[in-house]
């Protein structure tokens, strides 16, 4: 493990003092994601937990250069760098977009559909808090069943989460990646892979979030591995349509340990009016998807 | 030595970006702009134009494209109509709020409900307060020519520029157009210089979330709050009068074509009625000008070219000895009026001039104007002003009932 801490790039590029909550999952995967993009890139990003992170005019704590961009428009803000970038003959630079999950599965679909259709040259990051955290614990379709919100506040989400993998797999894209801040060198190798690659790159990570979730700060990277050891969240990456669990997840998926969700729901307060019924259907949701992915695995 | 072609208003739009060398165009398919951006495809893809060309899935895509591509430092270009226009509204505010020289030719089409495709100004009058600067054209010689002078006022006063002209009216009517020598165009035009360079050299974060009060930065400089940069946004609109005049001005010189600036007349000074109007029925108006003065009523006409900013000094000087206005426009604010007569009215009062306005509200969705229905329109405004009735709105060829 220590080697393997070593490789990774020394620089920071969140300086201390941002803006997001403590125990906040987006800004550890986001420091790793900066680590290994390294300075020869340029990001967007619309409203959001991130904006806040970057800090407030006139002063940010994030030392590369960033274009803020309105809620639905990532993908295209991405594609205008692109355009831009090339007409000026500085296609040295990588154009990285950067999402919740309501400006990807939500809001964002339709402009990150369309970037990824043309084959824009860009990386793709979801990092999902399964809700719109920026506004206060709303819905949203990458929301679990089960989870209450603010619009879910009684009866809980009813349905299970968008499967936006799938969704950006379908567009035959060369590089698609699931990642945790509670695995940062499997996090971090994935950026750096993502990074070589040419085209529309997707990489998607699991972010805990005390405070819409309902757990204590100190427990994010924990809640982070108990998502990865029930397979609520799995790692895996797909490179030219060739699947490969990762990290935790690869080695789960040789030894058979994967653990029943409840380890992971009964910690978050979110999930304290989830019905026994529910849990069922989350546990057997779950259990699908991961026989989905052993399959592609063998094949 | 000169180039004249007969073309449509559309193939005028799209030869005035080509003049200007633009760099990135994106855009999104809407009748009746369509063949803008078709005509510049066709360009880019036989090798006639060096640009990045991106057709992405939406309008407000479109928008952001020009938006980001605009902030690295590209030269950007694009091109709709009605409901395209109002798709990329918080992309317009987005635009004018980051101070970017992006150029939109508009071509003025109804919006629903329910669909129409024919014209009327309610796409860009809807447009009014997001930060824009608004030009409406009357002929095909005059697309081309604003399209080019828009990049050199957009470039000069940090602010976008859209290029309104009358969907099918000028769109899909060919005419003589005389095209400008490219290397005049470039001596006109002088290359885009970003204000902000978003680069991995100088890494910033443009656009941010900003308190209501000014703030010191890292350095211990008091920066701008959200309302001293609305201010300026305010500010350099209001300023860029001057600049519109001046390029105006520089353009009729090289070129010998001379637009009007902010505003243009027709047989004004003898006249005891004025017709205003805005693109079109501007024109049309002219005609009936020319109809009323055979029937001996002295008759004139002020055409507003640029409407935002608002002409302010220029219509209190056209219509100070005036003894009636009567407005003709292809909009309508709800609940009110026509939004250019509201603004004739507010720029008058402020030079305390009492002369009655009168309101037409024509050619919504299409619907035919006629220069004798003006002119008639006109004469019965006179009646009706004579008789003492100092304001009164009409819908003209309208059920009303
Ligand atoms: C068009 C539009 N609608 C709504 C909003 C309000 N808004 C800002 S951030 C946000 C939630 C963002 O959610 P997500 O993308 O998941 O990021 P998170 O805040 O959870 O990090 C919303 C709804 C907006 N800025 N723009
Ligand atoms: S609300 Fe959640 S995602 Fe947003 S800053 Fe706080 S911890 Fe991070
Ligand atoms: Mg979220």
């Amino acid at each position: 493990m220590p080697e393997k801490l070593f490789k990774v790039n020394a620089e920071e590029y969140i300086l201390p003092g941002n803006r997001a909550c403590s125990g906040c999952g987006l800004s550890i995967a986001y420091r790793y994601v900066l680590k290994a993009l390294r300075e020869n890139t340029i990001l967007t990003l619309p409203a959001s937990c991130l904006t806040v992170l970057h800090g407030l005019y006139p002063i940010t704590s994030v030392g590369i250069p960033c274009l803020n961009c309105t809620f639905a428009s990532t993908a295209a803000s991405a594609s205008g760098l692109v355009a831009g970038l090339a007409a000026m003959n500085r296609s040295d630079i990588t154009v990285v977009a950067i999402a919740g999950d309501g400006g990807t599965f939500d809001i964002g679909i339709q402009a990150l559909s369309g970037a990824a259709e043309r084959g824009t040259d860009f990386i793709f990051v979801c990092y999902d808090n399964e809700g719109y955290m920026n506004t206060g614990t709303q819905r949203s379709s990458a929301t679990p069943m089960g989870a209450l919100t603010t619009t879910t506040p009684i009866l809980t989400k009813q349905q299970h989460k968008k499967d936006m993998m799938k969704i950006m797999e379908g567009h035959d894209i060369p590089y698609l990646a699931t990642c945790s801040p509670s695995f940062p060198i499997d996090l971090y190798d994935k950026f750096v892979k993502a990074k070589r690659i040419k085209g529309t790159r997707y990489v998607q990570i699991a972010t805990p979030c005390p405070p819409g979730w309902v757990f204590p700060p100190k427990d994010t990277v924990k809640i982070g591995r108990l998502a990865v050891e029930t397979g609520i969240v799995v790692l895996y990456e797909i490179e030219n349509g060739k699947f490969r669990f990762t990290g935790r997840s690869k080695t789960i998926s040789e030894k058979g340990t994967r653990a029943p969700v409840i380890h992971y729901v009964e910690r978050q307060g979110r999930f304290k009016k989830m019905s026994m019924e529910q849990l069922g259907q989350l546990q057997r949701w779950v259990d699908g998807k991961w026989n989905e992915y052993l399959r592609r695995a063998e094949a | 030595m000169s180039n004249v072609q007969i073309m449509t208003g559309n193939s005028a739009a799209a030869w005035g970006a080509k003049l200007c060398k633009v760099q990135v165009v994106s855009a999104y398919p809407i009748t009746p702009s369509t063949s803008v951006t078709e005509t510049i495809a066709n360009w880019v893809e036989r090798g006639e134009l060096k640009a990045e060309y991106v057709r992405v899935e939406s309008e407000h895509s479109v928008m952001t494209v020009c938006i980001s591509a605009s902030t690295v430092g590209a030269r950007v270009f694009t091109s709709t109509s009605s409901h395209g226009l109002l798709y990329m509204h918080e992309q317009l505010h987005w635009a004018a709020g980051s101070r970017l020289p992006i150029v939109l030719a508009c071509v003025n089409r109804g919006v629903g409900a329910p669909w129409s495709i024919f014209n009327d100004q309610q796409d860009s009058i809807a447009q009014r307060d997001t930060g824009w600067i608004q030009i409406y054209c009357r002929d095909n010689q005059e697309i081309i020519d604003t399209v080019i002078q828009a990049y050199r006022i957009a470039e000069q006063v940090y602010c976008p520029v859209m290029v309104c002209y009358d969907g099918f009216v000028l769109s899909h009517t060919m005419m003589p157009v005389e095209i400008p020598d490219a290397e005049a165009v470039c001596r006109f035009l002088p290359p885009y210089k970003p204000h902000t360079i978003l680069s991995p050299e100088d890494p910033r974060n443009i656009n941010p979330v900003i308190f209501p009060w000014q703030r010191r930065d890292a350095e211990g400089v008091l920066r701008d709050g959200y309302m001293d940069m609305r201010w300026k946004l305010q500010h350099a609109l209001e300023g860029s009068r001057d600049v519109v005049v001046k390029t105006c001005r520089d353009y009729a010189e090289l070129f010998g074509r001379d637009h009007g600036g902010m505003l243009w007349t027709y047989k004004t000074d003898d006249a005891e009625v004025l017709l205003a109007g805005m693109g079109s029925i501007a024109t049309e108006a002219t005609m009936a000008a020319d109809l009323l003065r055979e029937g001996g009523i002295r008759a004139g006409v002020v055409g507003i070219r640029v409407y935002r900013p608002f002409p302010r000094e220029e219509v209190r000087e056209a219509f100070r000895n005036i003894p009636a206005i009567v407005v003709f426009e292809k909009n309508i604010s709800y609940g009110y009026e026509g939004a250019l007569c509201a603004d004739i009215k507010a720029a008058l009062y402020g030079a305390g001039i009492q002369t009655p306005v009168h309101n037409y509200i024509a050619g919504l969705g299409g619907r035919d104007v006629k220069a004798s229905e003006l002119a008639e329109a006109t004469r019965s405004s006179l009646a009706a002003i004579a008789a003492g009735k100092k304001e009164q709105q009409t819908w003209l060829n309208c059920v009303t009932e």
